[in-house]
């Protein structure tokens, strides 16, 4: 009972230190963000307003990001300007940057949960299904399955996606994220939580069809990984003594697998989730676009054939941030599982 | 521990001398385990294939992509004539294919051995001097691993501008932090063994130390990783010439391929298919034949003995 309270105190005081060390993290993200556009060869102001913009337009935003004066007042004035929300306005479309993160960050967001979730699903069962039956054919096939996905260019998978499963078949819709004659309330921007807030089931059902395809597609960049470590810890796991102490005792199979092996076995599987994070970020620009998935991505994509600069700034900022927090939230919920942690 | 140990097994038994295995026979081994696997073998058999394409292909068959268009055959799917299909304008798209091959090895043997190089010798430093060295080298690889590495590759490249040599930049750059977390890791265990503190201690010099004591002990682990990074680089090289970034059309670079074919995923799904699948028949190969390696360079890796 006594060592309940330390072991608290450790607690807490991890999450505080791992929250502490995000800081320094998003400092650098907001200083690198700074330079990206100073870095771009020409004149900053014409960077982020464009070729075609008025001399007033360009005089007015040098006076307001003070770009006659040194760069640390520069950089002042930049997070000033940020941390009220103003990110600029996009070259192309004039509309203010922050209007459209508002409008895809959702989508992005909501497109890599359900690519998690399958990932994770399929990965954990054919990784335990491969270390069950070690060094057999279904063992071999999954493990060259395995390799293949990570082989795969996924912008290249994503069309032949949508070829066979779209165009071919017909079985899902070829893109976008619901129905073009449905008009979605914004309330939370996740469409899957707002049409269920508008109470409209045939809503939903049409944003979880144009969900399946851009979430199938994206899981492949984490699949192969959670799969080949959960086959890998759990042939570890069932290596140890305590596994052979429940075999001996005489439990069931499915007990020693369920109750003894997997609990274990999850533990690292849950720290390569945190570090593909990133990858599931790149396949989102290499395939929102080829969905017509109004994301972070494809926002990504656009800008940067447009060379819409003040878009392209903010997104690269926002992947970083998105990584960092997440990355976060993984060490954390890592922490609640696994005691050990705690007391590092 | 692992210091308790092998003090144990360097004491020889009296009469029997200490006995040496010639040097080649680590590797000579490794090479039998390696063709003995099927990972190993079909990896290989893939990569000396492409390899062969990417050599061969330019010396049969000089080829200007700038000067090859036959507008009457756009879009035609595969026949005999042109097994692969041939592209929006009329290009045949088994010819670029073939002379795609050298892009995608380039920049992957480029990216691989100035990652791999620049990685080891900066994991190396940093584990074994410590201090103030290694702290500074872990905070700039830690904020470098803040930004996801595709949306990073995009911001040099942005910033230096879209071609193949940035691309080698920008995909050298990013994939830095990552091997030289391996070298240093393996570093620090390695620093403190007993053999190194023994050269130490007869007057061995830092450098002597890291090349003769420390290097040859990591080379094993580099080469698996460097094997199995090959696959990571064509697919991130062939991902910013997708997105415009990387080799410029009219290169026949199999991402701008790709790239050309995304308008026309339903008149001629052919464009799209035979440039992917190029790509993924040589990240494959690279992969398999870092697994065989792995397996044979360091039998307890694979979990599978």
């Amino acid at each position: 009972m006594s060592d309940r309270a330390p072991g608290r105190t450790f607690m807490a005081t991890y999450i505080v230190r791992r929250i502490l060390i995000v800081i320094p993290t998003l400092f650098a993200v907001s200083i690198l963000s700074f330079a990206f556009v100073r870095l771009i060869p020409g004149d900053p102001a014409t960077v982020m307003l464009g070729e075609r913009a008025r001399p007033a337009d360009v005089e007015k935003f040098k006076e307001q990001m003070g770009l006659n004066q040194p760069l640390y007042v520069q950089y002042i004035r930049y997070m000033e300007q940020v941390l009220q929300g103003n990110l600029g306005t996009s070259i192309v479309t004039r509309v203010p940057v922050i209007d459209q993160l508002a409008y895809r960050l959702p989508a992005t967001i909501e497109a890599i949960f359900f690519a998690l979730l399958i990932g994770i699903l399929v990965g954990v069962v054919t990784g335990i299904v491969a270390a069950l039956n070690r060094n057999t054919l279904i063992d071999t096939i999954a493990n060259l399955i395995a390799l293949t996905g990570v082989s795969i260019p996924i912008f290249w998978l994503a069309l032949i996606m949508i070829y066979f499963f779209a165009v071919n078949l017909k079985i899902v819709p070829p893109g976008g994220r619901i129905a073009a004659d449905i008009t979605v309330d914004r309330i939370t921007g996740f469409y899957l939580i707002d049409t269920l807030l508008m109470g409209r089931l045939d809503y939903f059902g049409s944003a979880i069809r144009h969900m399946i395809l851009p979430a199938v597609v994206l899981s492949t960049t984490v699949m192969p990984q959670i799969m080949r470590l959960t086959r890998a810890s759990m042939l570890e796991v069932l290596r140890a003594d305590y596994i052979r102490t429940a075999r001996a005792k005489g439990l069931r199979q499915g007990s020693v697998i369920f109750k003894h092996t997997l609990r274990n076995a999850l533990l690292p599987v849950i720290t390569v989730i945190g570090l593909q994070i990133g990858s599931l970020l790149g396949g989102a620009i290499l395939t929102e676009n080829a969905f017509s998935w109004t994301g972070m991505g494809s926002w990504f994509y656009g800008a940067i054939s447009a060379r819409d600069y003040p878009v392209l700034q903010t997104a690269i900022m926002f992947n970083a941030i998105i990584f960092v927090v997440m990355t976060m939230l993984v060490d954390i919920s890592y922490a609640f599982i696994d005691p050990r942690i705690r007391y590092k | 521990m692992s210091a308790v140990i092998s003090s144990a097994n360097t004491e020889p038994p009296a009469a029997e001398p200490l006995r040496t295995f010639a040097p080649r026979s680590l590797w000579a081994s490794a090479w039998r385990r390696l063709i003995r696997g099927w990972n190993g073998r079909v990896g290989l058999f893939l990569v000396t294939i492409i390899t062969l394409i990417a050599v061969v292909t330019p010396i049969v068959d000089p080829y200007d992509p700038r000067l090859d268009s036959e507008p009457a055959l756009s879009r035609k799917p595969p026949s005999l004539e042109h097994p692969f299909g041939n592209d929006f304008i009329g290009r045949d798209i088994f010819r670029r294919v073939m002379h795609g091959a050298r892009y995608s090895l380039v920049v992957a043997l480029s990216t691989i051995v100035i990652g791999t190089v620049l990685s080891t010798a900066i994991g190396m430093i940093a584990g074994y001097f410590g201090g103030w060295v290694d702290t500074l080298i872990q905070r700039v690889a830690e904020l470098m691993q803040a930004f996801p590495s595709i949306p990073l590759a995009i911001a040099i490249v942005a910033i230096a501008g879209p071609s193949l040599f940035n691309t080698v930049l920008a995909i050298t750059i990013v994939s830095i932090p990552g091997g030289m977390r391996v070298a240093r890791a393996m570093t620090l265990t390695l620093r403190t063994r007993d053999y190194v503190e023994a050269a130490r201690s007869l007057g061995a010099s830092d450098l002597h130390l890291l090349w003769r004591h420390i290097l040859p002990n990591l080379l094993s682990y580099v080469i698996v990783g460097a094997t199995l990074g090959v696959g990571g680089v064509i697919l991130n090289a062939a991902a910013l010439g997708f997105l415009g970034l990387g080799a410029q059309p009219p290169t026949p670079e199999w991402g701008v391929m790709v790239s050309d074919a995304v308008k026309f995923v339903r008149q001629a799904p052919h464009m799209i298919l035979f440039p992917g699948l190029a790509i993924m028949f040589t990240v494959l190969g690279f992969n398999l034949l870092g697994d065989g390696l792995r397996d044979a360079l360091d039998p307890s890796l694979s979990g599978t003995y």
